[in-house]
């Protein structure tokens, strides 16, 4: 028997108990099926028995082997219910494996379950999530942040190991901030998106939410790869190993002034600026960057995305699969299934989609959003000429607390200022914990999240930079997640 | 009335689907079928579930540019897949996946044809309506077969050059013939492997404005779509002549009443929000593939026909009659090589007159099926040009071969028919001719020739045909003094 607390181990550390047959994988398996068992978080929308969590493993050896993981509901799992948090998908069970889930269950890891979200991923703090909201765990009257919501409340409250998440427009990097823990977004194109339910499908992207940035590395290296089954899947040249960087001597890091000037809580700003100071301190240096067309993402994203969307979610009109609800005749049962299947957020983005491609407005949203993206994706290309790295804050708040923003979509679409430029231009961009802020108002402190992008496909540059400045940060939220 | 109308011409133009022979489908593994239960060649993919993305069939491609290359179309250096939207249960990601604005291929020509574009696309899955309505609404029930959807498609869409119902079925059957040289379609109308809308509109004669046009929806044979935009040319004129305006609809011809019905429905106004697919990279086809479509090309029938007519020196009707049926430019071509001696243009006349003919006559259709083989055909041929059998007993010897596939020489000897070819025995029965018809010969001797048929026929009636009537003729005059 292992007497230490698996909740204060990272991961890795967890797969070199199991290695090194300190720890059994049985044991392991039992241990966080009993964590994910006590979820009063909300995080999961669906938990695995131990049978179910070993079927469709693989029993091979070696780390991370046996470590379990919890898997976000938007990715299809076969005979598992996969309900993207929608009414409509309620009882679906796919008749697939995504190429995701294959990968991290040929690497043996057992699935514990399946995490809340947005439903379909729309939104930035779990509440659209048809079921219910999650829970932030460092203050459960908070938001754990969207859309992978469930997926960081799990991994930050001790509930999972390490999960996985996508990312459209900042769904895995806000929440990691949120939670106080890391949350990579890869490269578009670095890991297959197939059994993914597509919310944007030129943006939504695969990744980790893990405690740690190894974890973050070591779950990229089982995911990343070129995929038969998708054909805008190409892997990462080289693959990825585990960073080992310590300081960040001639690295130059770039500060985007002109995008993050406004609308940054104070203490955010401070913990983002105390972190600046952390990489000068490990040799790297700090310059201003130009994006000028980063203020635009959030207008041109919140065009492409739900556009993406409309057409995406079309085929949920209840003649296949999922939940019908009976009309008098075709367009009345289209009509029913999709009034009573969506929530409000969902309708809303299918209806400003719709609007967007329709024939005549096609040119001024949709068009003139891509050359917006164009721009972007430009702008990037600029700012790499000149710095190895683009940071920001990943988002202009701390968690906030339930309902403060549901009835603002504004608002709450600003949440992904600072996270949605990178996903336009397809960078990988990564958020880890800087350390804790107040939030406005008083309070305990919550995690304020550091977001560093990298050009596309050098996701080990990126995580070796993460991993020397979390070593200078020193963040430490086991507290949190043992529950203590 | 007809001088009103007679002032305006046809513009046609012709969109045709054509279901490529693909082991599997567009965007899945699924296996093509035709007739299959339904509902057994689907997966996650062409059903529409969620979170699956399309690959595309590298043959599929293959095929779209050999066509391009048979259209001798310009080929995109990088065509994109878009989404055309609509709801509708025969469509299961709600999305069609197509090409709009840079498809595979462009400007082409198919004979006088000019071809606009040809792109690649997947097929919907088939419905069937139970109940009287025959359409979705007020059916009992609707039914859908997936084994269709996902099936790729090549859809040729042509430029309005086509003026009349005649030319659209010629055309159309050339085409259909090329698309089957290539082996990338069956090509089968009624199984709806290929199928034709055509596009028609009157104008002027002289202008060159197109006028309102109407489409004619999914006839089942090119024979059928030119009675149909007959009948449209027809009921186009008369609208106009009447002063009464085109409207823009959508029309079906029913063969067997010749009438015209308005398809006309809510289902149609669509706004289709095309978008480019995400899922899908350009289709971006290297040069080998593009040298590849090339080396690739049969000889196909326009060229075939060509070469018939110039090389062969046969008519141009036979030749592209013989061109455009791949099977019977086979059965035409072994015609030939049975035999050196056999004149092209003859041998072409015998197939495509009065051995199609008999073929048709005796119910058969595939000369390939047939029971008479190209070299007993050549033998016919030979026996006909060689003056062994007359014209006239070949074609009863050609009635046995089709019926039962026996040998020609074993019919002519069996019957007697071989002609009396040794001029001596044939001026005997001549000389008997004029002697007793003393009457006739002097008639013939003071100036009325025409009277010599009487004397012909009693030789022919003497020799029971099997005597060339030339020759006859000929030794008749000579032995009179003409
Ligand atoms: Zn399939």
């Amino acid at each position: 028997m292992y007497s230490g607390d698996l909740t204060a181990a990272t991961a890795a550390e967890t797969a070199d108990l199991i290695a090194s047959g300190e720890l059994s994988a049985d044991e392991c398996l039992g241990t966080w099926i009993d964590r994910a068992a006590g979820d009063e978080l909300g995080a999961y929308l669906w938990r695995a028995s131990r049978d179910q969590a070993d079927a469709g493993t693989a029993k091979v050896g070696g780390p991370p082997s046996g470590v379990p993981i919890a898997i976000k509901d938007i990715f299809c799992t076969a005979g598992v219910p996969t309900t993207a948090a929608s009414k409509l998908l309620e009882g679906y069970r796919p008749p697939y494996d995504a190429t995701a889930v294959t990968r991290v269950r040929s690497a043996g890891l057992p699935m514990l379950g399946k995490t809340n979200m947005d439903e379909f991923a729309m939104g930035s703090s779990n509440e659209n999530s048809a079921f219910r909201p999650a829970l932030n765990p460092w203050d459960t009257g908070r938001v754990p942040g969207g859309s992978s919501g469930g997926s960081a409340a799990a991994v930050a409250g001790g509930l999972a190991p390490w999960a996985l998440g996508t990312d459209t427009g900042g769904s895995i990097r806000q929440p990691a901030a949120l939670c106080g823990i890391v949350g990579l977004k890869p490269t578009y194109g670095s890991i297959s998106r197939y059994g993914m339910i597509a919310f944007a499908s030129s943006l939504d992207q695969c990744g980790p939410l893990t405690v740690d940035v190894t974890d973050a590395a070591l779950m990229l290296g089982l995911l990343e790869g070129r995929d038969e089954m998708d054909s805008t899947s190409v892997g990462i040249e080289g693959g990825v190993t585990r960073p080992q960087s310590e300081d960040l001597s001639g690295l130059v890091f770039g500060v985007p002034g002109d995008l993050i000037a406004e609308g940054v809580d104070p203490g955010v700003k401070a913990a983002f600026e105390a972190t600046l100071g952390k990489i000068r301190d490990l040799g790297g240096r700090i310059e201003d960057v130009r994006l000028p067309h980063a203020r635009h993402g959030i207008s041109a994203y919140y065009v492409l995305a739900p556009a993406e969307a409309s057409t995406n979610l079309s085929r949920y009109d209840g003649v296949r699969y999922g939940n019908r609800s009976p009309g008098s005749n075709l367009v009345d049962m289209y009509e029913e299934t999709r009034e009573q299947g969506f929530g409000p957020e969902v309708k809303r983005r299918i209806m400003l989609g719709t609007y967007a491609l329709s024939s005549g407005y096609y040119e001024a949203y949709y068009g003139r959003a891509q050359r917006v993206r164009t721009m972007i994706v430009r702008d990037f290309d600029a700012a790499f000429e000149a710095v190895d790295f683009v940071v920001t804050p990943t988002s202009p708040s701390v968690a906030f607390e339930l309902g403060e923003k549901t009835g603002d979509p504004w608002a709450m679409y600003l949440n992904d200022l600072f996270t949605v430029p990178m996903s336009l231009a397809g960078v990988p961009a990564i958020s880890i914990p800087a350390g804790l802020a107040e939030p406005e108002g008083g309070g305990p402190g919550l995690p304020v999240g550091f977001q560093i992008a990298a050009p596309a496909f050098h996701e080990q540059k990126l995580l070796e930079a993460s991993f020397a400045l979390e070593g200078a940060i020193g963040f430490d939220g086991s507290k949190v997640r043992s529950g203590i | 009335m007809s001088g009103a109308t007679d002032e305006f011409e046809a513009v046609i133009g012709l969109e045709i689907h054509v279901q490529l022979s693909t082991e599997t489908k567009m965007f899945c593994g699924c296996r093509l079928s035709f007739g299959d239960e339904p509902n057994v060649h689907t997966c996650p993919i062409c059903l529409g579930h969620p979170g699956v993305l399309p690959v595309p069939n590298r043959r599929a491609i293959e095929y779209g540019l050999q066509i391009a290359a048979a259209l001798e179309c310009d080929v995109a250096p990088r065509s994109i897949f878009h989404r055309k939207n609509y709801f509708y249960p025969d469509n299961p990601k709600a999305y069609q996946i197509s090409q709009f604005d840079i498809p595979l291929a462009s400007n082409g020509h198919l004979g006088e044809v000019r071809i606009h574009r040809a792109h690649l696309e997947e097929d919907a899955a088939k419905m069937i309506h139970v109940g009287t309505s025959g359409r979705i609404q007020g059916s009992d029930t609707s039914l859908v077969d997936f084994n269709r959807a996902g099936t790729p498609l090549v859809e040729i869409v042509t430029e309005p050059d086509l003026t009349s119902g005649a030319q659209v079925r010629e055309w159309g059957q050339l085409l259909r013939a090329t698309v089957k040289q290539l082996g990338v379609s069956n090509v089968n109308m009624e199984e709806g492997s290929l199928r034709c809308d055509a596009n028609v509109s009157i104008r002027p004669v002289g202008s060159s404005g197109l006028g309102t046009k109407t489409e004619m929806k999914n006839m089942n044979s090119f024979r059928y779509l030119e009675r149909g935009v007959e009948a449209e040319i027809e009921r186009q004129k008369q609208l106009v002549a009447s002063g009464e305006r085109v409207v823009q609809e959508t029309l079906h011809f029913d063969p067997s009443s010749g009438e015209l019905h308005s398809l006309r429905s809510k289902e149609e106004s669509h706004d289709y929000r095309y978008m480019p697919e995400p899922d899908l990279v350009p289709l971006a086809p290297d040069t080998a593939m593009l040298d590849a479509a090339a080396a690739s090309l049969p000889e196909l029938p326009a060229a075939r026909a060509e070469r018939y007519h110039s090389e062969l020196g046969i008519q141009e009707g036979a030749a592209r009659l013989l061109s455009v049926e791949t099977e019977w430019a086979a059965f035409f071509e072994d015609v030939l090589g049975s035999d050196e001696s056999i004149e092209p243009r003859v041998a072409a006349n015998w197939v495509t007159g009065e051995f199609a003919g008999e073929l048709r006559r005796q119910g058969e259709q595939d000369p390939a099926d047939s029971r008479v083989s190209p070299k007993s055909l050549g033998n016919l041929v030979s026996m006909v040009s060689a003056n062994r059998v007359s014209h006239g007993s070949a074609k009863s010897v050609l009635e046995r071969m089709v019926a039962d596939g026996s040998d020609p020489e074993a019919i002519v000897r069996e019957q007697g028919l071989e002609q009396i070819s040794d001029t001596g025995e044939l001026q005997r029965i001549v000389d008997a001719a004029i002697e007793g018809n003393a009457k006739v010969a002097e008639q013939v001797r003071g100036g009325n020739e025409k009277a010599i048929g009487a004397l012909v026929g009693a030789v022919m009636k003497e020799t029971r045909g099997r005597a060339d009537g030339g020759e006859v003729t000929r030794l008749l005059r000579q032995s009179l003094g003409l």
